[in-house]
């Protein structure tokens, strides 16, 4: 069953590295997006909410795989050229983007009203109450969720091999459709396998660690 | 300090505030009483801006309320504000929840809000509970806590919006304790209460409302004795009958 062994998790192995960077890269990107995203959201101005409605909706609510070839396709000819990795970074990362801003916004909604305005009575900013008071309590709220979406990422990275991103599946599947069928598929299969519950469990295991740490006494 | 001149306030179709005319001055004591929904806690919360008003004017120390942003920021620091659920923040500690404010909007150097905090924890009675977080505090000791962190930021004026009706009965003295001295010492204050023993030795005046309107104000001695209106008459011979 594992036959070329060696071979085999050469290949997977530089896979699963591939997967690993562009999954952590495009989920800081997602985290920056969501960021803005959801102070947008609940900003006092109205064209600031609107505009992250409409990215949200946009982002939402287009399968990721028609998002990368929208980018990798479609943009060079409107002029904007770029790798295929940098359009698998920014469209993983924008639509996951999407999903971390809502997310975020749903634990600042579970802030209780009374915490921004006893804020607010203090004579803090929005923009103070916000980083110093609700952010900080709602991050905690709204880890476990995030690291959902995190593991969804990982399984969302295999779609960039739609635009020639050589990660995990991308690998295995050249492994299968070796000319010189070198490699048994259920082998190949199994290793797979191993190599996304390897990457998932690691980062859940983390996301577990940040969970602890962020913890507070209720 | 507070001027509230011909101010309405509608919730949908409930007419909240109906003309309201008040004035608070420096040093004074006033509280508000009436029965729930009365438009007392509305009134209260529009002198800071956490409820705007539909047409009237509302000025502190001589400024009209600015609209949201850092001018309206600046005011409110000067305004102390004690809430009904304390809302104490979940996540600091007692003295962080404190000094935020000072450090923040005052730019006070920490080891100086930190010290002055101190002084305001062993004033209300919680100087060993510095480190604690409000989840491990009772009621009474976090409304307590509540009011050192509003007096950290030096207010002109102390606000309470029914500071003990969420309070266990034997929490409610510990509360009013600190609230009867702060008035002593001349704080300009303006409190909405159902406390009726407090609002009588503490008040210089006693606002009763009912229904939006201002009923009734008088000093407590001659409210709670003789009360001029029906309204108010009722409303005292349902709340002392035991």
């Amino acid at each position: 069953m594992f036959d070329n062994f060696d071979l085999m998790i050469e290949a997977l192995g530089a896979g699963m590295w591939t997967t690993v960077w562009v999954t952590l890269t495009s989920y800081a990107i997602a985290l920056a997006i969501g960021m803005v995203l959801v102070v947008m959201h609940v900003s006092p101005a109205f064209p600031a909410r609107w505009a992250a409605n409409a990215y949200t909706q946009l982002f939402r609510n287009v399968p990721l795989l028609a998002v990368l070839f929208i980018m990798y396709f479609g943009l060079p000819k409107v002029g904007i050229v770029a790798d295929n990795w940098v359009w698998a970074l920014l469209g993983l990362g924008m639509y996951t983007g999407a999903f971390v801003g809502e997310t975020m916004r749903s634990g600042i909604n579970s802030i209780p009203l009374g915490q921004a305005e006893a804020a607010r009575s203090l004579g803090l900013t929005f923009g103070q109450s916000l980083s110093t008071v609700i952010l900080p309590q709602s991050v905690r709220a709204v880890i476990p969720p995030l690291g959902s979406l995190l593991i969804a990422l990982v399984k969302n990275s295999a779609l960039v091999l739609a635009i020639g991103v050589p990660e995990l599946t991308a690998r295995s599947r050249r492994l299968i459709e070796d000319t010189q069928s070198r490699f048994d598929l259920w082998g190949v299969i199994i290793c797979v396998t191993v190599g996304y519950l390897l990457i998932a469990l690691v980062l859940s295991y983390l996301v577990r660690i940040a969970e602890k740490r962020t913890a507070f006494v209720r | 300090m507070v001027t509230i001149a011909g101010v309405n306030k509608h919730f949908g179709d409930l007419h909240a505030l109906k003309d309201i005319d008040l004035t608070v001055d420096d040093g004074e004591v006033v509280v508000l009483i009436g029965p729930s929904g009365s438009g007392k806690s509305t009134l209260c919360r529009t002198i800071n801006r956490l409820e705007t008003v539909d047409s009237g004017t509302i000025t502190v120390n001589g400024k009209p309320l600015p609209a949201e942003g850092r001018a309206l920021a600046n005011l409110r620091a000067d305004v102390g504000m004690v809430f009904q659920h304390f809302n104490l923040f979940a996540h600091l500690t007692v003295l962080q929840n404190i000094t935020l404010g000072p450090i923040k909007v005052r730019r006070t150097p920490k080891a100086k809000a930190d010290e002055r905090a101190r002084q305001l924890l062993e004033r209300v009675g919680l100087a060993d509970k510095a480190d604690a977080f409000p989840s491990q505090l009772s009621g009474g000791q976090q409304q307590r806590v509540a009011i050192a962190r509003g007096l950290a930021m030096d207010p002109k004026l102390m606000m309470f919006d029914e500071p003990t009706s969420a309070l266990d009965p034997e929490m409610i003295n510990e509360v009013l304790d600190v609230m009867q001295d702060l008035a002593r010492e001349g704080m300009t204050m303006v409190v909405v209460t159902h406390e009726m023993g407090f609002a009588r030795r503490a008040a210089n005046r006693v606002v009763f409302m009912a229904e939006g309107q201002i009923v009734e104000v008088a000093p407590p001695d001659e409210f709670f004795d003789n009360p001029q209106t029906e309204r108010a008459q009722d409303f005292l011979s349902k709340v002392m009958s035991h």
